[in-house]
């Protein structure tokens, strides 16, 4: 994974720490380790490994996290620009979904 | 040999079954008389009905409370080998998958896990090739044949779908335990807590890859780190070369078309030999761009210089094109070696930025941000090499 990092500084994920009830299935559902769960609490420890799946938000049954989660597909964003709807898998080509 | 032979009417002394002596008596090895005479064959349990087909890797039927379940084999047959290389391929892409349900690997009872999958065939066939001795339950719901990460973006693999097949499904009635294996990468479109509110069944979230499944169910289901993680290997990104390449057909076509036609103006305002060497260089040189974009970045990714895939493209692009130099260009000279340059350098660019459709690490912030910028650059390229190119026939 050390190889595999994005962009820095671009993401949108955000915690509310003081939300947080240390469920930990945000650290469990995260694919990529953006969250350490230490003294009952998550933690963003990696915030440029996030690729705004979403999967943390939507686990979150506190509502402490938010992403604007989406399809990091470039064909999916350039249909979106085309046609101004939400990018998608259903961009035409239908990349690797 | 014939229907005769196989049947009521054997060669040898007849025995108590009308099949073939050295055969089982099976219902598969026995047939019913043509005419005339009785049958004698056993009866036939056959859940085929005339408009429909029973998929291949059914091997079984299993009688459970709700009813009669399908029984998956564990191997994939040459039929479900050949579908997966030819779905690589775009052939049958949008039509590779199995019908929602429940089916049964092995001999599950009602204390067995019930693993939820999407009903694209490829990642049904993972899962049950993965399972090894594993005897269990699969939910397959509806994804309309898109795999289970791709689903759950879209949200088709998602709360309302798992239940709403929870309760189609009598789940209750085949299990005893509350307790369903959904996919890590299923998460993004289902929100366990609002599942148990839904159907009283509690998620639990299984590995991101279904081969570690059975090292999940020893550890008391609990998954180790290495198996919460998207891997993105060499092998998985050789896998999804083809693919890049194959959903641009329709572009590839219309470009090649045009390149032949603007290949033929010139002096002789139309020129059928021009357009043929002149469009057909155009056409390889562009071509290896895309080789160089969507085949060569994808398998030397990591190590490229930058971040961003666009500037990774623009590596493999310049390489190729230097490579190439003016081998394919028999009028090679220095006007149309920087076309070459310029249109080899853009169409990898702009091939290797789509391959963060098919990575596992790349965020949509992070795609649109490098969008803006290579975007523009690789039209600005593009058109200035269009333009010496055409400058280059008069």
């Amino acid at each position: 994974m050390a190889h595999q990092k994005y962009l820095k500084n671009v993401v949108t994920l955000k915690l509310e720490q003081e939300k947080c009830v240390g469920c930990g299935l945000c650290a469990i559902v995260c694919p990529r380790a953006v969250f350490k769960i230490e003294d009952d609490l998550a933690w963003i420890t990696a915030l440029d490994n996030c690729m705004e799946c979403g999967a943390c938000v939507g686990n979150c049954p506190v509502g402490a996290i938010t992403v604007h989660a989406g399809v990091g597909c470039a064909s999916a964003i350039i249909h979106s620009w085309l046609t101004g709807d939400e990018p998608s898998c259903d961009c035409g080509g239908g990349g690797n979904c | 040999m014939t229907e005769t032979e196989n049947c009521c009417t054997p060669k040898v002394a007849p025995t108590d079954s009308c099949c073939p002596v050295n055969a089982p008596d099976t219902v598969q090895n026995c047939c019913p008389p043509k005419s005339g005479k009785q049958s004698c064959c056993p009866p036939v349990a056959d859940h085929r009905k005339p408009e429909y087909k029973l998929e291949g890797f059914i091997e079984n039927w299993l009688d459970t409370p709700i009813g009669e379940i399908p029984v998956v084999a564990r191997k994939l047959n040459r039929v479900d080998q050949f579908g997966r290389i030819a779905m690589r391929w775009g052939i049958g892409r949008n039509h590779y998958a199995v019908a929602p349900g429940i089916y049964a690997v092995g001999t599950p009872d009602a204390e067995a896990e019930v693993l939820i999958s999407a009903n694209y065939k490829l990642s049904f066939d993972v899962l049950r090739r993965s399972l090894g001795s594993i005897n269990a339950w699969i939910l397959v719901i509806d994804t309309k044949g898109i795999n289970v990460w791709c689903a759950a973006g879209k949200g088709t693999f998602g709360t309302d779908e798992i239940i709403r097949c929870v309760k189609k499904f009598h789940l209750t009635k085949l299990v005893t335990h509350r307790r369903l294996i959904v996919p890590q990468l299923g998460a993004p479109g289902v929100a366990a807590h609002l599942v148990k509110n839904g159907c009283d069944f509690n998620v639990v979230y299984g590995p991101v890859r279904a081969q570690d499944l059975p090292a999940f169910f020893t550890y008391n289901r609990q998954a180790t780190p290495a198996m919460r993680r998207v891997n993105f290997t060499l092998l998985d990104r050789i896998v999804l070369t083809p693919v890049e390449i194959t959903i641009l057909y329709r572009q590839i076509f219309y470009t090649a078309l045009a390149l032949l036609l603007l290949g033929g103006i010139g002096s002789q305002v139309f020129s059928t030999s021009a357009a043929l060497i002149r469009g057909g260089s155009a056409i390889a040189t562009g071509f290896s761009g895309l080789v160089a974009g969507a085949v060569i970045t994808p398998v030397l990714l990591p190590w490229l210089p930058g971040r961003a895939f666009s500037l990774k493209g623009i590596w493999t692009g310049l390489a190729i094109a230097i490579l190439l130099g003016g081998s394919l260009l028999p009028d090679a000279g220095s006007t149309i070696h920087i076309a070459l340059l310029l249109q080899v350098t853009a169409i990898s660019s702009y091939a290797a930025m789509n391959f963060t459709g098919s990575s596992t690490y790349t965020s949509p912030s992070g795609v649109e941000k490098e969008m803006r910028i290579a975007i523009p650059c690789q039209l600005i390229a593009v058109v200035i090499a269009l333009g010496l190119w055409l400058w280059t026939a008069f």
